[in-house]
């Protein structure tokens, strides 16, 4: 019986090695005669300390491919005619800068890759595992856990990731958004700096000056940024517009015209949800940047704009006069319970980010249309998604190639085709940018030119308990709908956090 | 002299103890004390920091505004639950103590709710209370209002802040008042035939043997569905979570939803840590003196 399935299998096995054509780190090299690694190492880069990194990928490839040779130390003789794999320059700079010689298991392949996100569903989950795919065809030896938890802008994860690395038992690698949220994770002692990562990878001259600056904080990087989204777009039902003859709002008034002449229609003129909590403050955050402009409301963060200055208090007025305008059950519905209005062409506005437009397309809907929220033309409130490095990382080294994977064109394009954002590099060209759709490159565009501020609710502007305060406040607001109390603690709010920053 | 102290069936049972008695040293009381510790620290970042700071944090709660709303929210949350659980449950329980056909059926009907967590009942009452609007249709109880004919009554319910909690109190009513229902049906049922006959041929009204003869006789077990419910209620998180989360101007907000988001949303430990110990003291005033009563009574006997 035995002899019956045996062929199959064998046949199995023999497609299955055959239809994996593997990408890899770099070039096979078969030794001529005796030698060492450091030999090795002096003749392949002209340096022998890259003698480890030649050790570690060809160990790796020996666990795929056991034609390689399997290398157990830095010092073993090398016969002659062993395969061993010579890894690409920056993948060896890379080991070399953040291989920590006090762990030889580093020097092995396999092990696992624990990455920890909160895209678990739809687009993001299918950019996600098409990040792994990339990962696996690079370091197949290396097995992907994918450790997702799901809740909107990651309010779940976050509280599950920060036990885990107060314990010393972090993920290999986890996402946090660009910009201050970074502060909420105490970087200087849980995570470790990629400064030479950037420099290795070139990351400084084809990642834009306003996200580097985000990414910067107390003089490092801390992670690597695989997309971008805008939060400030102003998503509208065309039947509607074009029924009514109407045309995009491009400030509070003509929004409010709007409202008024679709509310004698009987239809709801702005939709919104807010049962995560966040979507309201999500909104204030937006018309914060039209009443303030984009210098005065990236002030705010810093403490150059006071809080009790005008432009605050008109963006109150403004919310304030919105909640007049939009449907009763936003509390029971999420943003995307709120878009079925607009999918039901029974509502007309919203304003969320262009995650929206990935959920739109998902839904099947394409009679909608985006523009900029009103008073906000020429900016762009942007926020990015980020892979970090936990100093306590179990597989650093297998963390180290997820990394690089992130930050590489290959890695940003396939990623954000299918999440529906766009990359952060900047560097794509005009075949690679064709593969977007017509909505994101026009979003490319405007993230070209705009100017660029980072948004608060989504981590980039201001620190973690900031953001809660922030958003507690205008939840607040949504029940009491008071312009001066509401003003009042976001001044407090800033002044306790303005000094916590000190 | 020790020795002889610990020798056979005593030495047994000290071991057999013994784990149980470290783990619940360790695990129970050991991170009270913890939890205490932390709450007077400045530990409000994520890297811990056990500087000792009095009461500060606990000062800074009280005059948060949204943990006073969560106060709010919790005073008039146990009000409806309990008042709510005890009435529904003791006349489910007196109805069917008239022996009924069909009693075991009825029973297990009211009692099943019990058997749910307070997730799925939280996912389910989130859509029976879904407010739906004038533009998309009414769902839920809205729609049953509005095929009946009683449109007026329709509500926003937990969307509603003038309503908010009070909307969830329903929701744990529904689920709770089965259980009491059940305790009180045990205990109506412990009550011998002869007492209301005696009431009956002194005159009483059936209202009054309830009112002076019952419900007297039930006290223990008014006081032990009071003294559950009152801690499940104290304690309510999962409930709010799965229905409201803390719904608009926080009105369906309380104190260990804040302690979850103050602790791992905005860093503050210390805050977090305070939070918990408020509620620690809050049911430890519910379940203290239960304790040295029932105590007091075993002692007695």
């Amino acid at each position: 019986m035995w002899r019956k399935v045996s062929w199959p299998i064998v046949g199995l096995i023999i497609f299955l090695l055959t239809s994996i054509a593997w990408a890899q780190v770099g070039h096979e090299y078969v030794v001529p005669s005796e030698t060492s690694l450091k030999a090795i190492a002096q003749e392949s880069f002209g340096d022998a300390k890259y003698a480890p990194a030649i050790m570690r990928a060809t160990n790796s490839k020996h666990l795929v491919d056991p034609s390689f040779l399997s290398i157990n130390s830095l010092t073993m003789k090398i016969p002659a005619k062993a395969k061993l794999l010579i890894p690409d320059r920056s993948w060896a700079d890379a080991f070399i800068a953040f291989w920590d010689p006090n762990r030889p298991e580093d020097l092995f392949g396999g092990g696992k890759l624990v990455v920890g996100s909160w895209w678990t569903a739809g687009g993001e989950a299918e950019g996600l595992n098409a990040l792994f795919k990339i990962y696996a065809e690079y370091f197949p030896d290396v097995q992907i856990v994918n450790a997702t938890i799901a809740g909107g802008a990651g309010f779940a994860f976050r509280a599950v990731i920060k036990p885990r690395l107060i314990a010393g038992n972090p993920p290999d690698t986890f996402q946090l958004h660009a910009g201050l949220e970074v502060e909420g994770y105490s970087p200087e002692t849980y995570l470790t700096p990629l400064d030479k990562l950037y420099e290795i990878e070139g990351w400084d001259k084809v990642l834009p000056k306003d996200l580097l600056d985000l990414l910067v904080y107390k003089g490092h990087y801390w992670g690597v940024p695989v997309n971008i989204h805008r939060a400030n777009v102003l998503w509208y039902d065309k039947a509607i517009f074009e029924k009514h003859g109407l045309t995009p709002p491009k400030n509070w008034d003509e929004f409010f015209a709007i409202c008024e002449k679709l509310k004698a229609e009987g239809i709801v003129p702005f939709v919104m949800g807010n049962s995560g909590g966040w979507e309201a403050a999500h909104l204030f955050e937006t018309i914060l940047i039209s009443t303030l402009g984009a210098e005065g409301y990236k002030g705010l963060w810093t403490g150059d704009t006071p809080w009790t200055s005008e432009g605050v208090t008109k963006a109150l007025e403004i919310l304030k006069k919105i909640l007049g305008n939009i449907n009763p059950d936003y509390s029971a519905l999420s943003w995307d319970g709120a878009g079925e209005y607009l999918i039901a062409h029974k509502g007309a506005m919203m304003i969320m980010g262009d995650w929206t437009n990935g959920w739109f397309m998902a839904k099947g809907y394409t009679d909608y249309g985006w523009a900029p929220v009103p008073g906000t033309q020429g900016i762009f409130d942007a926020l990015s998604d980020t892979f970090c490095l936990p100093k306590l990382a179990p597989h650093p080294i297998n963390a180290l190639g997820w990394l690089e994977v992130c930050g590489s064109k290959e890695g940003q394009i396939a990623f954000n085709t299918r999440k529906g954002s766009i990359p952060a590099r900047t560097d794509l060209t005009a075949d690679e940018k064709a593969q977007f759709n017509s909505y994101l490159q026009s979003c490319m565009e405007d993230f070209a030119q705009d100017a660029i501020v980072p948004s608060v609710i989504h981590g980039a502007a201001a620190i973690e308990s900031w953001v809660t305060d922030f958003k507690d406040a205008i939840n607040l607001f949504l029940a009491t709908k008071d312009v001066a109390g509401t003003q009042k603690a976001l001044v407090e709010a800033a002044e306790t956090a303005l000094a916590a920053m000190k | 002299m020790w020795k002889r102290w610990l020798k056979g069936e005593r030495l047994v049972t000290l071991l057999l103890l013994l784990p149980s008695v470290i783990a619940v040293a360790v695990f129970v009381y050991g991170f009270i004390g913890w939890t205490g510790y932390v709450s007077l620290s400045n530990w409000n970042k994520l890297l811990p920091d056990y500087t000792f700071v009095g009461f500060k944090n606990f000062l800074k709660l009280f005059a948060h505004p949204r943990f006073q709303i969560d106060l709010r929210n919790l005073a008039v949350f146990t009000a409806l639950f309990l008042t709510g659980s005890l009435v529904i449950g003791f006349l489910l329980a007196v109805l069917l103590d008239r022996k009924v056909k069909g009693e075991s059926i009825f029973r297990t009907i009211y009692l099943y709710p019990m058997s749910l967590s307070f997730i799925v009942t939280g996912v389910v009452w989130r859509w029976l209370m879904n407010p739906g609007s004038p533009q998309m249709g009414s769902t839920g109880i809205n729609l049953l209002l509005e095929k009946l004919g009683l449109s007026f009554l329709k509500s926003g319910w937990y969307t509603d802040p003038r309503v908010g909690i009070k909307a969830v109190a329903i929701a744990a009513i529904w689920q709770m008042s089965g259980y009491v229902m059940a305790m009180y049906l045990a205990g109506l049922r412990g009550i011998p035939e002869e007492l209301r006959e005696a009431a009956r041929v002194d005159g009483a009204s059936e209202f009054q043997i309830y009112r002076y003869v019952i419900l007297p006789l039930l006290r223990p077990i008014t006081l032990g569905a009071v003294i559950i419910l009152g801690h499940i209620s104290l304690k309510i998180y999962d409930l709010i979570v799965a229905m409201t989360g803390p719904g608009p101007g926080f009105s369906c907000d309380v104190p260990a939803y804040f302690m979850w988001e103050t602790t791992f949303h905005a860093n503050r430990f210390a805050q977090g840590a305070a939070i918990a110990i408020v509620l620690l003291l809050m049911v430890s005033s519910l379940i203290v003196p239960y304790l040295v009563f029932s105590v007091r009574r075993e002692a007695e006997v």
